[in-house]
């Protein structure tokens, strides 16, 4: 229970910096403090509590760190959402900050669904070909005439009812957690080179096949949805996973060398793709047409400085896509250099927590699956501020817990849980094995010793 | 897998510091270049969405205060409740053509980004966050308003302000503009203001008081006269000037005349009360000499731009390349040729007489306030120039009274029962046919031995020639605000509580009789000189605890100069 108090401790401090910005921002905007700060701090609160509650019975040796710091993100990104909501300049749009509530609300609730029906993350493994399904589903999805939507340009949202989401965001989960799967499985085989030239060896094509069908998708992606981030997500959770299960580094260079391929090719097909080439390496040709988004996004980091103007006191937020894509560069203006890089240490304690996680864990699987949650997490937050800061060419990816959008918000609560999940597995079984070890007499057994290759999931639902 | 993991980590690592160099090159080593840039327009509408302080007068008139409005790209706009009377002071404040005036010059005050205010909002933050500041002037909105009825629709300007203080107050031009259409968030109303004042004639947006110079014309023969009295080539008795109606300056066969053709000479008191150019050209020339007449000018402020408080000062010019253009000097001398004045340097030249010799720094703002009326700074009176020594400036001045006062004198129009003024007429001919003048009056006005309003007006382009029509024309203008001022500090005196009666053991008194030049100067650098006021209509204006009331010198004694603290300043 040490690990829940100091998550509850973390909570509470989460809870009061995401209080004490509330306030900072109605100030900044409105010089008042805000009227709905007593109900705020305690549905703030409710919420971080419910979910400790809910890992103290479900997950009670899980990592402290991963909750709060995503909590954190969370409750800022609703701070700024609703601070920008109070600027906007056409009054009549749907206010974001209240739905966003509702999305948070929605997200906990799911983290500790999550967290309750899945009991031993390894299960999941059992499901591998379901959850391929499901992922190669949801990924389509919105290419099915009727529900599916186009909106900025890109073809990534679906519409059934009054309900609008993004199944990519849930997609990715899906497809990480049956990569994890058929690679553990095949990791032997895959690593074997049988054939090729020289150094550059290159398994068995026949095993290669559902590698081969993920750069597939995610070139369907980028082509028919037009979602250049997404599709770079999805290369990068395959190729990461890829290499980490094989160790084989190859598998890096081919597959960069395949995304590269493609992503020139795109290039060459399609003017969106040379677009947002043109502007990210010079966005100074067209600063009011093309160049606009980010010529304003640099403005207002560089305005911010080091400390920032103060939540709220930026006056109108001029950036267009300001509570999603861009939300990044509200932050860097409002709360300095000093700010922006807080959130980007927040992302790397997630990282690494999750990483830390998967170095950790005794079997392969639920290594391979905390590599993959952590990628996901690491690199679309990489995608998105990289684009924000002209590090990168700028795809629209929300920036995870902070950008407005629910699906993305409980997606990433359910990502979350995942890691929570492996985490309390792993520390339960080696308190296990301690306690054993102790009432036995012999010498404690090393936490690492218990997992390797032997470890691997049994059978799963083959067809 | 383990050693992939970290090797992953690593990766991402550098992935983020790839980040966190980016945001530092952005927001911190090239923060500058992006904050500069021609299409970042983040400052200014940030300043325009935030709150701003009031300007007011000393009588209390909201001279410019931000209302909200909904609706328009801003969330507030600027208003000028009392129109084109303050334009020239107030300025405008416009998205499209920035600020000017006081809007320009206490830019940081009126939104609260100076150092102490910002530390000043940070004690109070979770009480008030309105830490912007607000402007109490000196100027009046009754005075102005007398000075704007008294020049009428005639181009020109009037300058008032309080000689012991550097305090203006009353300062408008004709014509003047609007703000609050320059600064609306209606931008095509904007701008069809702004094209229309710019085609405007005799350039409403421009301040002419103290943005434009003019020919000073026999106005500048107090500074003349006073090079002469502080170099001590001059003195109330010395030299006599010869009686001539034209005299020629060496070099040259073009003589300088005198108006009308009339025959004038004499001392000091005579050559200035009739305003004769052969002598004053004379005294220029021979008795000052070019370098004592550039030193001395420039003592007086000219060809140095004067520190106010308002954006962009002109500088009056007097020439320094006449080293062997003895004919220049003698123009020079009588404020023709290169000679150019703003209005406020001719009012500064009479207020300096008036106040023992010492030139303030002109000011239109009296104090900075905070929103809850709090004082956060104050323009204290600080010395600009000393053209004059006590002596010198007694007997300039004696010598300015006597232009109202003697039996021939110029400027008697200026003459006010139970007061003593002081003053000087000017009329500056363009040399157009049929003959044309800017008409000046300059002077000073108070109870004997207590000027309390130093004054300048110009009307431009009259009709006629003659040294009379600056003296018909401006005069009037000038003694209608000289009446108006002295009437308010009167009446205010009677509001304030009865002097003490001086008490020998009054502490921190100085003994009562006693002549103390350095009580002035120690006083926070607005020396003024007290006289008697045994005969003033209303010996209001010292609060000092000081015993001035029984001093006994005459009012053109030189040297009596008592503490005083300034009078003008509301209770």
């Amino acid at each position: 229970m040490r690990r829940r108090n100091t998550e509850l401790g973390l909570l509470v401090l989460v809870c009061a910096i995401t209080a004490a910005a509330y306030v900072l921002a109605s100030l900044g905007t409105d010089a008042e403090i805000p009227v709905d700060i007593g109900p705020f701090l305690l549905i703030v609160l409710g919420l971080l509590l419910a979910a400790n509650l809910v890992t103290r019975r479900v997950a009670p040796q899980a990592d402290p760190i991963l909750l709060p710091t995503a909590g954190l993100l969370n409750g800022l990104g609703y701070v700024m959402i609703a601070r920008i909501d109070s600027a906007r300049i056409d009054v009549d749009d749907a206010l974001l900050g209240p739905k966003q509530a509702a999305w948070t609300a929605l997200g906990v609730g799911a983290f500790c669904g999550t967290l309750w029906l899945v009991r031993r993350a390894r299960d999941l493994a059992t499901y591998r070909w379901t959850f391929a399904l499901v992922g190669m589903g949801l990924l389509l999805l919105p290419l099915v005439p009727g529900i599916g939507q186009e909106i900025n340009g890109s073809r990534i949202w679906v519409q059934i009812g009054p309900v609008n989401f993004q199944p990519g965001e849930f997609a990715k989960i899906a497809l990480a957690v049956f990569f994890a799967a058929y690679l553990v499985e095949k990791r032997e085989l895959l690593s074997l080179g049988s054939w090729g030239v020289g150094p550059l060896r290159i398994p068995d094509p026949k095993h290669l096949g559902p590698v081969l069908l993920a750069w597939g998708a995610s070139i369907v992606v980028m082509v028919l949805q037009k979602d250049l981030g997404s599709s770079l997500l999805f290369f990068a959770l395959f190729v990461v996973m890829l290499w980490v299960a094989t160790q084989r580094a190859s598998y890096l260079a081919v597959g960069t060398v395949l995304f590269a391929s493609g992503a020139y090719v795109a290039w060459n097909l399609f003017s969106h793709v040379q677009d947002r080439v043109d502007i990210w390496l010079d966005p100074w040709r067209d600063p009011k047409g093309t160049g606009y988004q980010i010529v304003e996004s640099t403005f207002a980091m560089a305005d911010g400085g080091i400390t920032g103007t103060g939540l709220g006191l930026s006056g109108r937020i001029g950036i267009p896509a300001a509570e999603t894509d861009f939300i990044f560069a509200v932050f860097a203006e409002e709360l300095g250099l000093l700010g922006a890089s807080a959130i980007l240490a927040a992302f790397l304690l997630i990282v690494g927590s999750g990483l830390r996680i998967a170095q950790r864990a005794d079997n392969a699987f639920d290594a391979l699956l905390a590599v993959g949650l952590s990628t996901l997490i690491g690199v679309q937050a990489f995608i998105i501020i990289g684009g924000v800061t002209r590090v990168l060419p700028l795809t629209g990816v929300t920036l995870p817990f902070v950008s407005y959008g629910g699906s993305s918000l409980v997606a990433n609560y359910v990502l979350i849980a995942l890691l929570l999940r492996i985490s309390d597995g792993t520390n339960q079984r080696a308190t296990a094995a301690a306690v054993r070890a102790a009432a036995a007499g012999a010498p404690t057994v090393g936490v690492d010793a218990v997992g390797g290759p032997g470890a691997a999931p049994p059978g799963g639902d083959r067809p | 897998m383990s050693r992939s993991i970290r090797r992953l980590g690593i990766a991402l690592v550098l992935c983020y510091l790839a980040l966190f160099v980016q945001l530092n090159l952005t927001q911190v080593l090239r923060a500058d270049e992006y904050n500069d840039h021609p299409e970042n327009t983040r400052r200014i509408q940030r300043l325009f969405n935030r709150p701003r302080g009031d300007i007011v007068t000393a009588d209390g008139a909201l001279l410019a205060t931000t209302v909200e409005v909904e609706g328009r790209e801003f969330d507030r706009e600027r208003r000028y409740p009392e129109g084109d009377l303050f334009g020239h002071t107030t300025g405008y404040f416009s998205f499209l053509y920035g600020a000017t005036g006081l809007e320009r010059s206490y830019d940081a005050e009126l939104a609260g980004d100076t150092f102490e205010q910002q530390v000043r909002g940070l004690t109070d933050l979770f009480v008030d966050r309105d830490n912007v500041g607000s402007l109490r002037l000196s100027l009046r909105k009754d005075l102005q308003q007398v000075a704007r009825d008294a020049l009428g629709e005639r181009e020109g300007s009037v300058v008032a302000l309080d000689p012991r203080t550097g305090e203006l107050l009353a300062f408008w031009s004709y014509p003047s503009y609007d703000p609050t259409l320059l600064s609306s968030l209606d931008f095509d109303l904007a701008r069809g203001s702004w094209d229309a004042l710019n085609a405007a004639p005799g350039k409403p947006l421009l301040a002419h008081q103290y943005q434009e110079v003019y020919f000073p014309g026999s106005t500048f023969k107090v500074v003349t006269g006073g090079n002469g009295l502080a170099q001590g080539t001059v003195t109330a008795d010395e030299p006599v000037y010869p009686t001539l109606r034209a005299w020629t300056p060496p070099l040259t066969t073009q003589p300088i005349q005198n108006f009308g053709g009339s025959a004038c000479g004499g001392d000091l008191f005579q050559i200035l009360e009739v305003s004769c150019n052969t002598a004053f050209a004379q005294m220029g020339v021979e008795t000052i000499g070019p370098d004592g007449m550039i030193a001395g000018s420039e003592a007086w402020g000219f060809n140095d731009a004067p520190p106010i408080d308002l954006p962009e000062p002109a500088t009056s010019r007097f020439p320094t390349d006449f080293t062997q253009d003895l004919p220049k000097l003698a123009q020079a001398s009588i404020g023709q040729n290169d000679v150019a004045a703003t209005p406020l340097q001719i009012a500064m030249d009479s207020a300096a007489v008036a106040n023992g010799g010492v030139m303030l720094r002109p000011t239109a703002v009296r104090e900075v306030v905070d929103s809850d009326g709090d004082v956060i700074r104050t323009n204290d009176p600080e010395e600009w120039k000393r053209p004059l020594d006590p002596e010198a400036a007694a007997t300039m001045k004696a010598a300015m009274i006597n232009v109202v006062e003697g039996p021939r004198g110029t400027a008697s129009v200026l003459r006010i029962p139970g007061y003593e003024v002081g003053g000087k007429t000017g009329t500056a001919q363009l040399g157009t046919e049929p003959p044309m003048s800017h008409t000046w009056i300059t002077g000073f006005a108070g109870p004997p031995g207590d000027p309390q309003v130093a004054v300048a007006v110009v009307v431009l382009n009259q009709s006629g020639a003659r040294e009379s029509t600056g003296g018909r024309v401006a005069g009037p203008i000038a003694r209608q605000v000289m009446e108006a001022a002295l009437a308010i500090n009167a009446a205010e005196g009677v509001e304030r509580p009865p002097l003490e009666e001086p008490t020998t053991d009054a502490p921190g008194a100085s003994p009562s009789t006693t002549v103390g030049p350095s009580g002035g100067a120690g006083g926070g650098g607005a020396p003024s000189t007290t006289a008697p006021s045994t005969t003033a209509p209303a010996p209001s204006s010292t609060t000092s605890s000081s015993t001035s009331t029984t001093s006994s010198s005459t009012t053109t004694s030189s040297s009596t100069s008592t503490s005083t603290t300034s009078s003008t300043a509301p209770p």
